[in-house]
Protein backbone atom coordinates (compact mmCIF):
# COMPACT_ATOMS: atom_id res chain seq x y z
CA UNK A 1 0.00 0.00 0.00
CA UNK A 2 1.41 3.51 -1.09
CA UNK A 3 0.37 6.60 0.60
CA UNK A 4 1.59 9.02 -2.02
CA UNK A 5 -0.21 9.26 -5.49
CA UNK A 6 2.08 9.63 -8.50
CA UNK A 7 0.44 11.79 -11.97
CA UNK A 8 2.30 11.82 -15.11
CA UNK A 9 0.83 14.25 -18.11
CA UNK A 10 2.43 15.30 -21.23
CA UNK A 11 2.13 19.14 -22.28
CA UNK A 12 2.50 17.99 -25.94
CA UNK A 13 1.46 20.97 -27.94
CA UNK A 14 2.04 24.94 -27.99
CA UNK A 15 -1.77 25.31 -29.15
CA UNK A 16 -3.45 27.78 -26.23
CA UNK A 17 -6.66 25.74 -27.18
CA UNK A 18 -5.52 22.86 -25.47
CA UNK A 19 -4.32 25.00 -22.43
CA UNK A 20 -6.05 24.38 -19.19
CA UNK A 21 -6.30 20.79 -19.53
CA UNK A 22 -3.30 19.16 -17.63
CA UNK A 23 -5.05 21.59 -14.71
CA UNK A 24 -8.28 20.22 -14.94
CA UNK A 25 -7.68 16.76 -14.96
CA UNK A 26 -5.89 17.28 -11.73
CA UNK A 27 -8.76 19.07 -9.98
CA UNK A 28 -10.89 16.47 -11.56
CA UNK A 29 -8.68 13.94 -9.35
CA UNK A 30 -8.47 16.16 -6.13
CA UNK A 31 -12.48 16.66 -6.03
CA UNK A 32 -12.31 13.00 -6.53
CA UNK A 33 -10.07 12.17 -3.50
CA UNK A 34 -12.37 14.48 -1.40
CA UNK A 35 -9.69 17.41 -1.66
CA UNK A 36 -11.26 20.95 0.29
CA UNK A 37 -12.54 22.75 -2.62
CA UNK A 38 -9.96 26.13 -1.35
CA UNK A 39 -7.20 23.41 -1.50
CA UNK A 40 -8.82 22.17 -5.37
CA UNK A 41 -9.26 26.14 -6.29
CA UNK A 42 -5.37 27.07 -4.93
CA UNK A 43 -3.77 23.84 -6.79
CA UNK A 44 -6.11 24.57 -10.36
CA UNK A 45 -5.10 28.36 -10.59
CA UNK A 46 -1.37 27.66 -9.65
CA UNK A 47 -1.18 24.73 -11.95
CA UNK A 48 -2.82 26.46 -14.92
CA UNK A 49 -1.06 29.54 -14.76
CA UNK A 50 2.41 27.29 -14.82
CA UNK A 51 0.46 25.40 -17.91
CA UNK A 52 -0.11 28.49 -19.97
CA UNK A 53 3.48 29.13 -19.31
CA UNK A 54 5.08 27.08 -20.60
CA UNK A 55 3.06 26.45 -23.73
CA UNK A 56 3.27 30.19 -24.53
CA UNK A 57 7.16 30.00 -23.63
CA UNK A 58 8.52 26.69 -24.10
CA UNK A 59 5.98 25.08 -26.55
CA UNK A 60 4.94 22.56 -23.83
CA UNK A 61 6.83 19.96 -22.01
CA UNK A 62 5.86 17.49 -18.83
CA UNK A 63 4.09 17.59 -15.60
CA UNK A 64 4.82 15.66 -12.43
CA UNK A 65 1.89 15.67 -9.56
CA UNK A 66 2.88 13.63 -6.10
CA UNK A 67 -0.01 13.89 -3.85
CA UNK A 68 0.05 12.73 -0.02
CA UNK A 69 -2.69 13.30 2.49
CA UNK A 70 -0.26 16.34 3.83
CA UNK A 71 0.11 18.09 0.61
CA UNK A 72 0.04 18.46 -3.65
CA UNK A 73 3.13 18.93 -5.16
CA UNK A 74 3.31 20.10 -8.75
CA UNK A 75 6.73 19.72 -11.28
CA UNK A 76 6.35 21.67 -14.22
CA UNK A 77 9.57 20.45 -16.78
CA UNK A 78 10.24 21.71 -20.15
CA UNK A 79 12.92 22.33 -22.14
CA UNK A 80 12.42 25.97 -23.84
CA UNK A 81 14.47 28.74 -23.42
CA UNK A 82 14.89 29.35 -20.15
CA UNK A 83 13.98 32.40 -17.65
CA UNK A 84 17.06 35.49 -17.82
CA UNK A 85 16.00 37.15 -14.61
CA UNK A 86 13.56 35.10 -12.31
CA UNK A 87 12.96 37.80 -9.86
CA UNK A 88 11.83 40.13 -12.81
CA UNK A 89 9.33 37.54 -13.81
CA UNK A 90 8.13 37.14 -10.69
CA UNK A 91 7.30 40.62 -11.16
CA UNK A 92 3.56 41.41 -11.23
CA UNK A 93 2.85 43.07 -14.80
CA UNK A 94 5.89 41.82 -16.22
CA UNK A 95 5.95 39.67 -19.26
CA UNK A 96 8.20 38.37 -22.58
CA UNK A 97 4.57 37.07 -24.77
CA UNK A 98 4.58 37.62 -27.90
CA UNK A 99 2.67 40.90 -29.64
CA UNK A 100 0.58 37.44 -31.06
CA UNK A 101 -0.10 36.03 -27.56
CA UNK A 102 -1.17 39.00 -25.46
CA UNK A 103 -3.95 39.46 -28.13
CA UNK A 104 -5.14 36.13 -27.39
CA UNK A 105 -5.67 37.58 -24.12
CA UNK A 106 -2.90 36.41 -22.29
CA UNK A 107 0.88 37.45 -21.61
CA UNK A 108 -0.50 39.80 -18.77
CA UNK A 109 2.49 39.36 -16.58
CA UNK A 110 0.17 37.94 -13.33
CA UNK A 111 1.21 34.62 -14.31
CA UNK A 112 4.25 33.74 -11.54
CA UNK A 113 2.85 36.28 -9.42
CA UNK A 114 -0.67 34.15 -9.09
CA UNK A 115 1.34 31.24 -9.24
CA UNK A 116 3.47 32.50 -5.58
CA UNK A 117 -0.27 33.79 -4.46
CA UNK A 118 -2.18 30.22 -4.49
CA UNK A 119 1.09 27.87 -3.53
CA UNK A 120 2.45 27.67 -0.38
CA UNK A 121 5.95 26.79 -1.68
CA UNK A 122 7.09 28.20 -5.06
CA UNK A 123 10.39 27.17 -6.73
CA UNK A 124 12.19 28.28 -10.06
CA UNK A 125 14.69 27.27 -11.52
CA UNK A 126 15.83 27.75 -14.74
CA UNK A 127 19.02 28.35 -17.18
CA UNK A 128 19.06 29.86 -20.48
CA UNK A 129 19.07 27.65 -23.59
CA UNK A 130 18.08 24.57 -21.45
CA UNK A 131 14.61 25.02 -20.16
CA UNK A 132 12.66 25.61 -16.50
CA UNK A 133 11.64 24.14 -13.75
CA UNK A 134 8.45 25.49 -11.96
CA UNK A 135 7.50 23.53 -8.20
CA UNK A 136 4.28 24.17 -6.74
CA UNK A 137 3.26 22.83 -2.91
CA UNK A 138 0.36 23.57 -1.88
CA UNK A 139 -0.35 21.90 2.08
CA UNK A 140 -3.55 19.97 2.76
CA UNK A 141 -4.32 21.41 6.47
CA UNK A 142 -6.93 18.58 7.70
CA UNK B 1 -31.82 10.45 5.13
CA UNK B 2 -34.56 11.45 2.80
CA UNK B 3 -34.65 10.06 -0.56
CA UNK B 4 -34.13 13.63 -2.92
CA UNK B 5 -36.73 14.28 -5.14
CA UNK B 6 -36.45 14.54 -9.07
CA UNK B 7 -38.73 15.38 -11.02
CA UNK B 8 -36.15 13.85 -14.52
CA UNK B 9 -37.12 9.91 -14.28
CA UNK B 10 -37.53 7.00 -16.56
CA UNK B 11 -39.97 5.11 -18.73
CA UNK B 12 -38.39 1.85 -18.62
CA UNK B 13 -40.78 0.42 -21.22
CA UNK B 14 -40.11 2.96 -23.43
CA UNK B 15 -35.85 2.57 -22.56
CA UNK B 16 -33.57 0.40 -24.97
CA UNK B 17 -30.89 0.70 -23.01
CA UNK B 18 -28.72 2.75 -25.67
CA UNK B 19 -25.68 5.36 -24.76
CA UNK B 20 -27.43 8.93 -25.94
CA UNK B 21 -28.30 9.99 -22.58
CA UNK B 22 -25.16 8.82 -20.89
CA UNK B 23 -22.66 10.71 -23.23
CA UNK B 24 -24.61 13.52 -22.75
CA UNK B 25 -25.31 14.08 -18.98
CA UNK B 26 -23.04 16.81 -17.49
CA UNK B 27 -22.97 15.46 -14.25
CA UNK B 28 -22.58 11.42 -15.64
CA UNK B 29 -24.96 10.98 -13.37
CA UNK B 30 -26.47 7.99 -16.21
CA UNK B 31 -24.94 4.50 -16.24
CA UNK B 32 -27.25 1.67 -18.15
CA UNK B 33 -27.58 -1.09 -16.41
CA UNK B 34 -29.10 -4.24 -17.38
CA UNK B 35 -30.29 -2.96 -20.49
CA UNK B 36 -32.00 0.03 -19.03
CA UNK B 37 -30.84 3.53 -18.03
CA UNK B 38 -30.20 4.14 -14.42
CA UNK B 39 -30.17 7.57 -13.05
CA UNK B 40 -27.51 8.10 -10.01
CA UNK B 41 -29.65 10.42 -8.47
CA UNK B 42 -27.56 11.88 -5.70
CA UNK B 43 -25.24 13.32 -9.56
CA UNK B 44 -28.43 14.55 -11.34
CA UNK B 45 -29.45 17.90 -11.17
CA UNK B 46 -32.46 17.92 -13.49
CA UNK B 47 -30.90 19.86 -16.00
CA UNK B 48 -32.69 17.59 -18.55
CA UNK B 49 -30.57 17.60 -21.11
CA UNK B 50 -31.37 13.62 -20.91
CA UNK B 51 -34.78 14.46 -21.80
CA UNK B 52 -34.24 16.55 -24.95
CA UNK B 53 -31.84 13.71 -26.73
CA UNK B 54 -33.68 10.27 -25.82
CA UNK B 55 -35.02 9.47 -29.13
CA UNK B 56 -37.36 7.22 -27.62
CA UNK B 57 -38.82 9.14 -25.26
CA UNK B 58 -38.00 7.34 -22.35
CA UNK B 59 -36.86 10.07 -20.27
CA UNK B 60 -39.51 12.10 -18.67
CA UNK B 61 -39.97 15.37 -16.11
CA UNK B 62 -42.40 14.45 -13.17
CA UNK B 63 -44.94 17.00 -13.09
CA UNK B 64 -48.34 17.35 -11.57
CA UNK B 65 -51.52 16.15 -13.00
CA UNK B 66 -53.80 18.77 -13.37
CA UNK B 67 -56.25 17.60 -11.30
CA UNK B 68 -54.13 18.42 -8.52
CA UNK B 69 -55.34 21.59 -8.56
CA UNK B 70 -58.90 20.61 -7.55
CA UNK B 71 -57.71 19.43 -4.13
CA UNK B 72 -57.73 23.14 -3.11
CA UNK B 73 -60.73 25.28 -2.60
CA UNK B 74 -58.86 28.32 -3.77
CA UNK B 75 -56.73 27.68 -7.01
CA UNK B 76 -53.86 30.11 -7.99
CA UNK B 77 -51.49 29.82 -10.94
CA UNK B 78 -47.98 31.32 -11.29
CA UNK B 79 -47.32 31.59 -14.88
CA UNK B 80 -43.74 32.14 -15.91
CA UNK B 81 -42.96 34.64 -18.93
CA UNK B 82 -41.90 31.80 -21.15
CA UNK B 83 -45.68 30.52 -21.65
CA UNK B 84 -46.59 33.70 -23.28
CA UNK B 85 -44.10 32.45 -25.84
CA UNK B 86 -45.88 29.69 -26.70
CA UNK B 87 -48.20 31.13 -28.80
CA UNK B 88 -48.17 32.68 -32.04
CA UNK B 89 -49.14 36.03 -33.83
CA UNK B 90 -48.89 37.79 -30.81
CA UNK B 91 -52.13 36.95 -28.68
CA UNK B 92 -53.05 40.02 -25.81
CA UNK B 93 -51.61 38.18 -22.75
CA UNK B 94 -54.87 39.42 -20.81
CA UNK B 95 -56.68 36.96 -23.19
CA UNK B 96 -54.19 34.17 -22.48
CA UNK B 97 -54.50 34.44 -18.85
CA UNK B 98 -58.10 35.02 -18.47
CA UNK B 99 -58.29 31.78 -20.02
CA UNK B 100 -56.49 29.91 -17.72
CA UNK B 101 -58.60 31.19 -14.96
CA UNK B 102 -61.48 30.02 -17.33
CA UNK B 103 -59.76 26.16 -17.19
CA UNK B 104 -60.11 25.74 -13.86
CA UNK B 105 -57.73 28.84 -12.21
CA UNK B 106 -59.37 31.29 -10.04
CA UNK B 107 -56.12 33.86 -9.86
CA UNK B 108 -53.08 33.96 -11.97
CA UNK B 109 -50.13 35.53 -10.60
CA UNK B 110 -47.32 36.73 -13.78
CA UNK B 111 -44.21 35.39 -12.21
CA UNK B 112 -42.41 38.46 -14.58
CA UNK B 113 -43.97 40.84 -11.95
CA UNK B 114 -42.00 39.30 -9.34
CA UNK B 115 -39.13 39.21 -11.53
CA UNK B 116 -39.41 42.69 -11.85
CA UNK B 117 -38.40 42.86 -7.93
CA UNK B 118 -36.15 40.40 -7.83
CA UNK B 119 -33.65 42.94 -10.50
CA UNK B 120 -34.74 45.49 -8.16
CA UNK B 121 -33.65 43.77 -4.90
CA UNK B 122 -30.64 42.12 -6.57
CA UNK B 123 -29.61 45.55 -7.52
CA UNK B 124 -29.40 46.69 -4.34
CA UNK B 125 -27.98 43.58 -3.14
CA UNK B 126 -24.85 43.73 -5.12
CA UNK B 127 -24.38 47.26 -4.57
CA UNK B 128 -24.08 46.76 -1.22
CA UNK B 129 -22.36 43.69 -0.60
CA UNK B 130 -19.22 42.94 -1.41
CA UNK B 131 -19.69 39.43 -3.13
CA UNK B 132 -17.12 37.85 -5.49
CA UNK B 133 -16.62 38.42 -8.86
CA UNK B 134 -18.80 37.78 -11.23
CA UNK B 135 -21.62 37.63 -9.21
CA UNK B 136 -23.55 34.18 -10.45
CA UNK B 137 -27.36 34.04 -10.96
CA UNK B 138 -29.04 31.80 -8.97
CA UNK B 139 -32.33 32.01 -11.15
CA UNK B 140 -32.05 28.32 -12.85
CA UNK B 141 -32.00 25.57 -10.15
CA UNK B 142 -30.18 23.20 -12.43
CA UNK B 143 -26.99 25.70 -12.47
CA UNK B 144 -27.21 26.54 -9.03
CA UNK B 145 -27.52 22.42 -8.22
CA UNK B 146 -24.38 22.05 -10.98
CA UNK B 147 -22.28 24.91 -8.49
CA UNK B 148 -23.44 22.91 -5.61
CA UNK B 149 -22.19 19.58 -6.97
CA UNK B 150 -19.11 20.69 -9.31
CA UNK B 151 -17.92 24.02 -8.45
CA UNK B 152 -18.18 24.37 -4.96
CA UNK B 153 -15.61 27.42 -4.72
CA UNK B 154 -18.12 29.05 -6.24
CA UNK B 155 -21.19 28.93 -4.11
CA UNK B 156 -20.08 32.21 -2.60
CA UNK B 157 -20.58 34.00 -5.69
CA UNK B 158 -24.44 33.21 -6.00
CA UNK B 159 -26.33 36.01 -5.76
CA UNK B 160 -28.34 34.28 -2.34
CA UNK B 161 -31.79 35.63 -3.19
CA UNK B 162 -35.20 34.22 -3.72
CA UNK B 163 -35.52 32.94 -7.70
CA UNK B 164 -38.68 35.08 -8.84
CA UNK B 165 -41.13 31.83 -8.89
CA UNK B 166 -40.44 31.78 -4.73
CA UNK B 167 -41.26 35.35 -4.30
CA UNK B 168 -44.13 35.06 -6.70
CA UNK B 169 -45.28 32.55 -5.20
CA UNK B 170 -45.49 34.24 -1.28
CA UNK B 171 -46.86 37.34 -3.11
CA UNK B 172 -49.22 35.08 -4.74
CA UNK B 173 -50.39 33.47 -1.56
CA UNK B 174 -50.55 36.00 1.27
CA UNK B 175 -52.80 38.33 -1.65
CA UNK B 176 -54.87 34.85 -1.63
CA UNK B 177 -55.45 34.61 1.99
CA UNK B 178 -56.63 38.14 1.99
CA UNK B 179 -58.54 38.15 -0.43
CA UNK B 180 -60.62 35.00 0.38
CA UNK B 181 -59.77 34.81 3.90
CA UNK B 182 -59.50 31.29 3.47
CA UNK B 183 -56.24 29.37 5.56
CA UNK B 184 -52.79 29.14 3.14
CA UNK B 185 -53.92 25.24 3.21
CA UNK B 186 -57.08 25.78 1.17
CA UNK B 187 -54.96 27.75 -1.59
CA UNK B 188 -53.11 25.68 -3.99
CA UNK B 189 -50.10 27.90 -5.47
CA UNK B 190 -49.03 26.06 -9.17
CA UNK B 191 -46.53 27.19 -10.74
CA UNK B 192 -46.44 26.25 -14.69
CA UNK B 193 -43.30 25.27 -15.28
CA UNK B 194 -40.91 25.42 -18.85
CA UNK B 195 -38.63 22.64 -16.99
CA UNK B 196 -38.23 19.80 -14.83
CA UNK B 197 -35.52 22.18 -13.00
CA UNK B 198 -38.14 24.41 -11.19
CA UNK B 199 -40.51 21.25 -10.59
CA UNK B 200 -37.51 19.31 -8.38
CA UNK B 201 -37.17 22.78 -6.80
CA UNK B 202 -40.25 23.06 -5.31
CA UNK B 203 -40.04 19.65 -3.57
CA UNK B 204 -35.99 20.63 -2.70
CA UNK B 205 -35.91 24.46 -2.53
CA UNK B 206 -32.40 26.10 -2.30
CA UNK B 207 -31.42 28.90 0.14
CA UNK B 208 -34.82 28.02 1.90
CA UNK B 209 -36.51 25.01 3.97
CA UNK B 210 -39.74 25.13 2.13
CA UNK B 211 -41.17 26.00 -0.98
CA UNK B 212 -44.47 27.64 -1.24
CA UNK B 213 -45.24 26.16 -4.15
CA UNK B 214 -47.54 23.54 -3.68
CA UNK B 215 -47.51 22.01 -7.40
CA UNK B 216 -46.53 22.54 -10.92
CA UNK B 217 -48.44 22.30 -14.17
CA UNK B 218 -46.09 21.99 -17.28
CA UNK B 219 -46.16 24.61 -20.15
CA UNK B 220 -47.61 22.06 -22.44
CA UNK B 221 -50.32 20.63 -20.52
CA UNK B 222 -51.51 23.75 -19.85
CA UNK B 223 -50.73 25.23 -23.83
CA UNK B 224 -52.96 22.48 -24.67
CA UNK B 225 -56.40 23.55 -22.54
CA UNK B 226 -56.33 27.23 -22.60
CA UNK B 227 -55.80 27.15 -26.77
CA UNK B 228 -59.12 26.42 -27.74
CA UNK B 229 -60.03 28.63 -24.90
CA UNK B 230 -58.49 31.30 -25.95
CA UNK B 231 -60.06 31.46 -29.32
CA UNK B 232 -63.61 32.47 -27.72
CA UNK B 233 -62.82 34.73 -25.31
CA UNK B 234 -64.01 37.97 -26.72
CA UNK B 235 -63.43 40.50 -23.48
CA UNK B 236 -60.84 39.33 -21.80
CA UNK B 237 -60.43 40.39 -17.90
CA UNK B 238 -57.86 43.06 -17.63
CA UNK B 239 -54.77 41.04 -15.55
CA UNK B 240 -51.54 41.66 -17.17
CA UNK B 241 -49.35 44.06 -15.49
CA UNK B 242 -46.28 42.74 -16.01
CA UNK B 243 -44.06 44.98 -18.17
CA UNK B 244 -40.81 43.91 -20.60
CA UNK B 245 -38.05 44.06 -17.32
CA UNK B 246 -39.75 41.36 -16.29
CA UNK B 247 -41.15 38.97 -19.41
CA UNK B 248 -37.55 39.16 -20.60
CA UNK B 249 -36.67 37.11 -17.96
CA UNK B 250 -37.51 34.59 -20.67
CA UNK B 251 -34.68 34.34 -22.34
CA UNK B 252 -31.16 34.33 -21.94
CA UNK B 253 -29.73 37.62 -21.25
CA UNK B 254 -33.26 39.12 -19.74
CA UNK B 255 -32.18 38.92 -16.44
CA UNK B 256 -29.17 40.70 -17.00
CA UNK B 257 -30.94 43.60 -19.16
CA UNK B 258 -33.11 44.43 -16.16
CA UNK B 259 -30.40 44.90 -13.83
CA UNK B 260 -28.34 47.09 -16.67
CA UNK B 261 -24.81 46.96 -15.43
CA UNK B 262 -21.99 47.30 -18.22
CA UNK B 263 -19.81 44.10 -17.41
CA UNK B 264 -23.00 41.19 -18.06
CA UNK B 265 -22.63 38.13 -19.88
CA UNK B 266 -25.52 35.84 -20.66
CA UNK B 267 -24.45 32.14 -21.24
CA UNK B 268 -26.74 29.22 -21.68
CA UNK B 269 -27.05 25.86 -22.78
CA UNK B 270 -25.63 23.17 -20.07
CA UNK B 271 -22.10 22.42 -21.56
CA UNK B 272 -21.60 26.32 -21.97
CA UNK B 273 -22.60 27.10 -18.66
CA UNK B 274 -20.26 24.25 -17.48
CA UNK B 275 -17.06 25.71 -19.68
CA UNK B 276 -17.73 29.58 -17.94
CA UNK B 277 -17.49 28.02 -14.77
CA UNK B 278 -14.85 26.52 -15.17
CA UNK B 279 -12.64 29.46 -16.55
CA UNK B 280 -14.33 31.26 -13.38
CA UNK B 281 -12.93 29.05 -11.24
CA UNK B 282 -9.58 29.23 -13.22
CA UNK B 283 -9.80 32.40 -12.42
CA UNK B 284 -9.22 33.87 -16.34
CA UNK B 285 -12.20 35.80 -16.34
CA UNK B 286 -12.04 38.75 -14.53
CA UNK B 287 -14.12 41.79 -16.18
CA UNK B 288 -17.30 40.10 -15.60
CA UNK B 289 -19.22 41.83 -13.00
CA UNK B 290 -22.56 39.57 -13.25
CA UNK B 291 -22.94 36.16 -15.27
CA UNK B 292 -26.52 35.15 -15.52
CA UNK B 293 -26.28 31.35 -16.39
CA UNK B 294 -29.28 29.52 -17.74
CA UNK B 295 -29.48 25.76 -18.25
CA UNK B 296 -31.62 25.55 -21.33
CA UNK B 297 -30.78 27.14 -24.71
CA UNK B 298 -32.27 30.24 -24.98
CA UNK B 299 -33.10 30.36 -21.47
CA UNK B 300 -36.04 29.25 -19.45
CA UNK B 301 -37.99 28.89 -23.73
CA UNK B 302 -35.82 26.81 -24.24
CA UNK B 303 -37.15 24.38 -21.07
CA UNK B 304 -37.65 20.90 -22.17
CA UNK B 305 -41.57 20.91 -21.04
CA UNK B 306 -42.33 23.36 -23.38
CA UNK B 307 -44.07 23.81 -27.07
CA UNK B 308 -42.26 26.05 -29.11
CA UNK B 309 -39.23 25.51 -30.73
CA UNK B 310 -37.25 27.83 -28.43
CA UNK B 311 -35.49 30.27 -31.00
CA UNK B 312 -38.63 31.23 -32.51
CA UNK B 313 -39.61 31.30 -28.63
CA UNK B 314 -36.73 33.76 -28.15
CA UNK B 315 -37.63 36.05 -30.80
CA UNK B 316 -41.51 36.06 -29.58
CA UNK B 317 -40.71 37.04 -26.36
CA UNK B 318 -39.54 40.85 -27.68
CA UNK B 319 -43.09 40.79 -29.06
CA UNK B 320 -45.08 39.90 -26.00
CA UNK B 321 -46.59 42.94 -25.29
CA UNK B 322 -47.55 44.25 -28.43
CA UNK B 323 -51.30 43.61 -28.42
CA UNK B 324 -51.90 43.83 -24.53
CA UNK B 325 -53.02 46.71 -22.51
CA UNK B 326 -51.49 46.70 -19.31
CA UNK B 327 -52.79 47.64 -16.19
CA UNK B 328 -51.39 48.58 -13.03
CA UNK B 329 -49.70 46.28 -10.96
CA UNK B 330 -50.48 45.83 -7.42
CA UNK B 331 -47.11 44.51 -6.55
CA UNK B 332 -44.41 47.57 -6.27
CA UNK B 333 -40.72 47.50 -5.06
CA UNK B 334 -40.36 48.50 -1.27
CA UNK B 335 -36.87 48.43 0.65
CA UNK B 336 -38.60 45.74 2.96
CA UNK B 337 -38.51 43.17 0.43
CA UNK B 338 -34.71 43.51 0.33
CA UNK B 339 -34.75 41.50 3.39
CA UNK B 340 -37.56 39.42 2.61
CA UNK B 341 -35.75 37.92 -0.22
CA UNK B 342 -32.70 36.83 1.39
CA UNK B 343 -32.38 33.15 1.62
CA UNK B 344 -32.88 31.72 4.78
CA UNK B 345 -29.69 28.85 4.39
CA UNK B 346 -26.88 28.47 3.20
CA UNK B 347 -26.53 26.08 -0.17
CA UNK B 348 -24.05 23.25 1.17
CA UNK B 349 -21.22 21.72 -1.31
CA UNK B 350 -22.11 18.34 -1.99
CA UNK B 351 -19.04 16.50 -2.90
CA UNK B 352 -20.79 13.95 -5.32
CA UNK B 353 -17.67 12.62 -7.01
CA UNK B 354 -15.94 11.62 -3.67
CA UNK B 355 -14.00 8.02 -3.98
CA UNK B 356 -14.16 7.58 0.02
CA UNK B 357 -14.47 9.89 2.41
CA UNK B 358 -11.17 8.92 4.15
CA UNK B 359 -8.60 10.59 1.89
CA UNK B 360 -5.56 7.55 1.72
CA UNK B 361 -8.74 5.41 0.46
CA UNK B 362 -9.48 7.29 -2.17
CA UNK B 363 -5.84 7.77 -2.72
CA UNK B 364 -5.92 4.03 -3.49
CA UNK B 365 -8.50 3.72 -5.09
CA UNK B 366 -7.68 6.71 -7.59
CA UNK B 367 -4.48 4.59 -8.05
CA UNK B 368 -6.69 1.43 -8.89
CA UNK B 369 -8.88 3.40 -11.28
CA UNK B 370 -5.54 5.36 -13.12
CA UNK B 371 -4.44 1.92 -13.74
CA UNK B 372 -7.93 0.28 -14.77
CA UNK B 373 -8.32 3.60 -17.38
CA UNK B 374 -4.59 3.25 -18.63
CA UNK B 375 -6.30 -0.95 -19.89
CA UNK B 376 -9.20 0.17 -20.98
CA UNK B 377 -9.38 0.94 -24.80
CA UNK B 378 -10.21 4.99 -24.34
CA UNK B 379 -12.59 4.97 -27.27
CA UNK B 380 -15.39 6.11 -25.03
CA UNK B 381 -18.02 4.18 -26.62
CA UNK B 382 -20.28 4.00 -23.89
CA UNK B 383 -21.12 0.07 -25.00
CA UNK B 384 -20.19 -0.96 -21.03
CA UNK B 385 -22.85 1.41 -20.26
CA UNK B 386 -20.60 4.25 -18.27
CA UNK B 387 -19.74 7.74 -20.44
CA UNK B 388 -16.19 7.24 -20.84
CA UNK B 389 -13.68 4.41 -20.18
CA UNK B 390 -12.38 7.04 -17.29
CA UNK B 391 -15.82 6.37 -16.15
CA UNK B 392 -15.85 2.69 -15.78
CA UNK B 393 -12.68 2.75 -14.37
CA UNK B 394 -14.31 4.70 -11.82
CA UNK B 395 -17.34 2.14 -11.56
CA UNK B 396 -14.95 -0.69 -10.82
CA UNK B 397 -13.45 1.32 -8.30
CA UNK B 398 -16.94 1.63 -6.58
CA UNK B 399 -17.39 -2.03 -7.07
CA UNK B 400 -20.61 -1.41 -9.04
CA UNK B 401 -19.14 -2.82 -12.32
CA UNK B 402 -16.34 -5.19 -13.97
CA UNK B 403 -13.58 -4.94 -16.44
CA UNK B 404 -15.09 -7.73 -18.80
CA UNK B 405 -18.53 -5.07 -18.62
CA UNK B 406 -16.09 -3.51 -21.70
CA UNK B 407 -16.35 -5.15 -25.15
CA UNK B 408 -13.16 -4.75 -26.17
CA UNK B 409 -11.46 -5.98 -22.74
CA UNK B 410 -13.84 -9.51 -23.07
CA UNK B 411 -13.36 -9.96 -26.13
CA UNK B 412 -9.67 -9.53 -25.55
CA UNK B 413 -10.42 -12.30 -22.85
CA UNK B 414 -12.51 -14.74 -24.88
CA UNK B 415 -9.86 -14.77 -27.51
CA UNK B 416 -7.11 -15.34 -24.99
CA UNK B 417 -9.26 -18.36 -23.41
CA UNK B 418 -9.71 -20.01 -27.14
CA UNK B 419 -6.01 -19.31 -27.70
CA UNK B 420 -5.03 -21.66 -24.40
CA UNK B 421 -7.91 -24.20 -25.42
CA UNK B 422 -6.36 -24.33 -28.68
CA UNK B 423 -2.83 -24.95 -26.98
CA UNK B 424 -4.29 -27.34 -24.94
CA UNK B 425 -5.86 -29.48 -27.68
Amino acid sequence: MSNRLLLHYNIDSADLHAAGEVSSTVKKILKQLGVAPEIVRRVAISMYEAEINSIIHAGGGFVDVEITTQKIFVRFTDNGPGIEDISLAMQEGYSTASQQVREMGFGAGMGIPNMKRYSDDLKISSAVGEGTVVEITVFINN
Amino acid sequence: MKQYFHSVTLDKEKCKGCTNCIKRCPTEAIRVRDGKAKIIKERCIDCGECIRVCPYHAKKAITDSFDKIFEYKYKVALVAPSFYAQFKDKPDVNVILTAICKVGFDYVFEVASSAELVTEVTKNFIQKNNLPKPVISSACPAVVRLIQVRFPNLIANLVPLLAPIELGARLAKERAVSKTGLSPEEIGVFFITPCAAKATYIHEPLGIEKSLVDGCISIKDLYLRILPVMKQIKKPKMLATASTDGIFWAKSGGESFGLSNENNIAVDGIWNVIKVLEEVENQTVEDIDFLEAAACVGGCVGGPLTVTNCFVAKSRINHVLENTKLSPSLYTYSSDLDEAVRWEKTIDFEPIMKLDSDMAVAMQKLEQLEKINDNLPKLDCGSCGAPSCRALAEDIVRGFAKESDCIFRLREKVKKLSVEKGDAQ
